[in-house]
């Protein structure tokens, strides 16, 4: 508690770039995986294909992937662009199927009910298929950013800066308490970004509270 | 393009491949850490899950632990671990933090996988004259494998993924030569190395992938983890466009006949 007394300054800096790191591979990754999970779902040949293909990215760790996308991408290692991009591909490897599994989960009398009724394709689809959907992309996002807010501090080992820097700048100058507050400022992190989840989730779905019930994403 | 090159030719270079710290070496240190891990994990995880599973105590116990593991860094409880024990105990408590990663999956998948059992098989079973040890050896756990093992590879890739990052703690594995290879920017030993890990990682995960498989009792879904909720949707999910539909019909009605 003295070290955090003493360094509260430094450790609500990272906590601030920490979310901001986290925030736009969550969000991108939500906004690319809803369209291609969607696509897998609507055709089913390419359904193998395409979770095969995200179930091999999700296979990588990290820290091999954040080698990789430089030379791949044409970007430097130590630039944030590299963690933010390997980021959103986890968030797209985890969120893809799970998206292709709530457009599954639809009753097809529904969508042929909505179709009877007239709406077109893409009227369907936002009006019917993606409120249907919510509650369980919800609950994939939910596993999405907390997993998301964890893989950050990996990024210090490529230079960029986040709570995993009291890792290892406490690992180095042998302070305990600096280590524990970076692991439990992440871990606090974490659990505020998945409450604002569940809160959006009330907003924006009041009509449902399947989402309280979570989804169990492999690992 | 050109550090990929770089990268393969530091690959296949043969001063990679003799002496201390050695590719090979890396690979087998990784796959010692990881095997260890599991085991160990698998050994405390296992029983707990079979037993929440079995008796159906606990449940929401084992979804909150893994839910809350997720949140967890890693990388920062090797550390902590490793400053908490000492830096002589580093390999314990590498070992430990390993552990601790593989556990959740693992309690999830042994719980899932008895959990998910249609009451009614096991009320068939109880009502055939089988004692509770034999229901549990002949029926609960063979049909629980599938997935179990979708938890063991889940375990198995986190394990592998936080493998690499003990290296910073002085320890060897696939992590050495780009924790080491970074601050010294020789990146065609960081990139080599990094496709050595892919590598690894993919085959792991495929091994396990054909377990999966070959345990799967005949005319039960094999699956991850993940596919508990998916199972139960796809079986709702007569797709629209009838024509492409029937193959996935005829294996829906013959899951819906074995589950």
């Amino acid at each position: 508690m003295e070290w955090f007394l003493a360094n509260w300054e430094l450790v609500a800096r990272l906590s601030l770039d920490h979310l901001r790191i986290s925030l736009i591979p969550i969000v991108v990754g939500f906004l690319l995986s809803v369209p291609i999970g969607w696509f897998a779902q609507r055709f089913p040949a390419t359904r193998g294909l395409v979770l095969g293909g995200v179930g091999v990215l999700y296979t990588i760790p990290s820290l091999a992937l954040f080698m990789l996308l430089p030379p791949v991408l044409g970007i430097s290692v130590l630039s944030e662009a590299n963690v933010i991009i390997a980021l959103t591909i986890y968030a797209v490897a985890i969120m893809v199927r799970t998206v292709a599994d709530a457009f599954a989960s639809i009753e097809p009398h529904t969508l042929r009910s909505a179709t009877a009724m007239g709406y077109a394709e893409w009227g369907r689809f936002f009006s019917v298929e993606l409120p249907l959907a919510g509650p369980v992309l919800l609950a994939g996002l939910r596993v999405v950013a907390v997993s998301t807010v964890s893989l950050v501090t990996v990024g210090v080992l490529v230079g960029i800066q986040s709570l995993g820097y009291l890792f290892t700048d406490g690992f180095q100058r042998k302070i305990v308490p600096e280590v524990f507050t970076g692991v439990v400022m992440t871990f606090l992190i974490a659990l505020i970004v998945d409450a604002l989840l569940v809160l959006i989730g009330r907003l924006v779905l009041p009509w449902s509270h399947l989402a309280k019930k979570p989804v169990e994403a492999g690992a | 393009m050109d550090l990929l090159w770089e990268a393969l030719t530091w690959l296949f270079s043969p001063e990679q491949y003799q002496g201390e710290g050695s590719i090979p070496q890396r690979v087998a240190e990784h796959l010692l850490y990881t095997a260890g891990a599991t085991a160990i994990a698998a050994v405390v995880a296992v029983p707990i899950g079979y037993f929440i599973g079995h008796t159906g105590r606990g449940g929401t116990w084992v979804v909150g632990i893994t839910g809350a593991a997720r949140a967890l860094p890693s990388f920062g409880l090797i550390l902590l671990l490793v400053l908490m024990l000492g830096v002589s105990e580093r390999v314990t408590a590498s070992l430990v933090a390993l552990v601790l990663l593989g556990i959740p999956p693992l309690m999830a998948g042994a719980y899932s996988g008895m959990q998910q059992i249609p009451r009614a098989t096991i009320d068939a079973a109880r009502a055939q004259g089988m004692t509770e040890w034999q229901i549990i050896w002949t029926v609960e756990i063979p049909l629980s494998l599938p997935l179990l093992l979708g938890g063991l590879r889940g375990a198995v890739l986190q394990i592998v993924a936080t493998a690499t990052l003990v290296a910073y703690v002085g320890l060897g594995g696939l992590g050495y030569d780009i924790i080491q290879g970074i601050p010294l920017r020789r990146f065609d030993q960081t990139v080599g190395t990094a496709l050595v890990i892919v590598v690894v990682a993919l085959v792991l995960d495929g091994l396990l992938s054909a377990l999966t498989t070959w345990v799967t009792p005949r005319g039960v879904q094999q699956g991850r983890l993940t596919d508990v909720r998916a199972r139960d949707s796809i079986s709702r999910a007569a797709p629209v466009a009838t024509t492409a539909a029937s193959p996935e019909k005829k294996t829906t009605q013959q899951r819906k006949a074995t589950l």
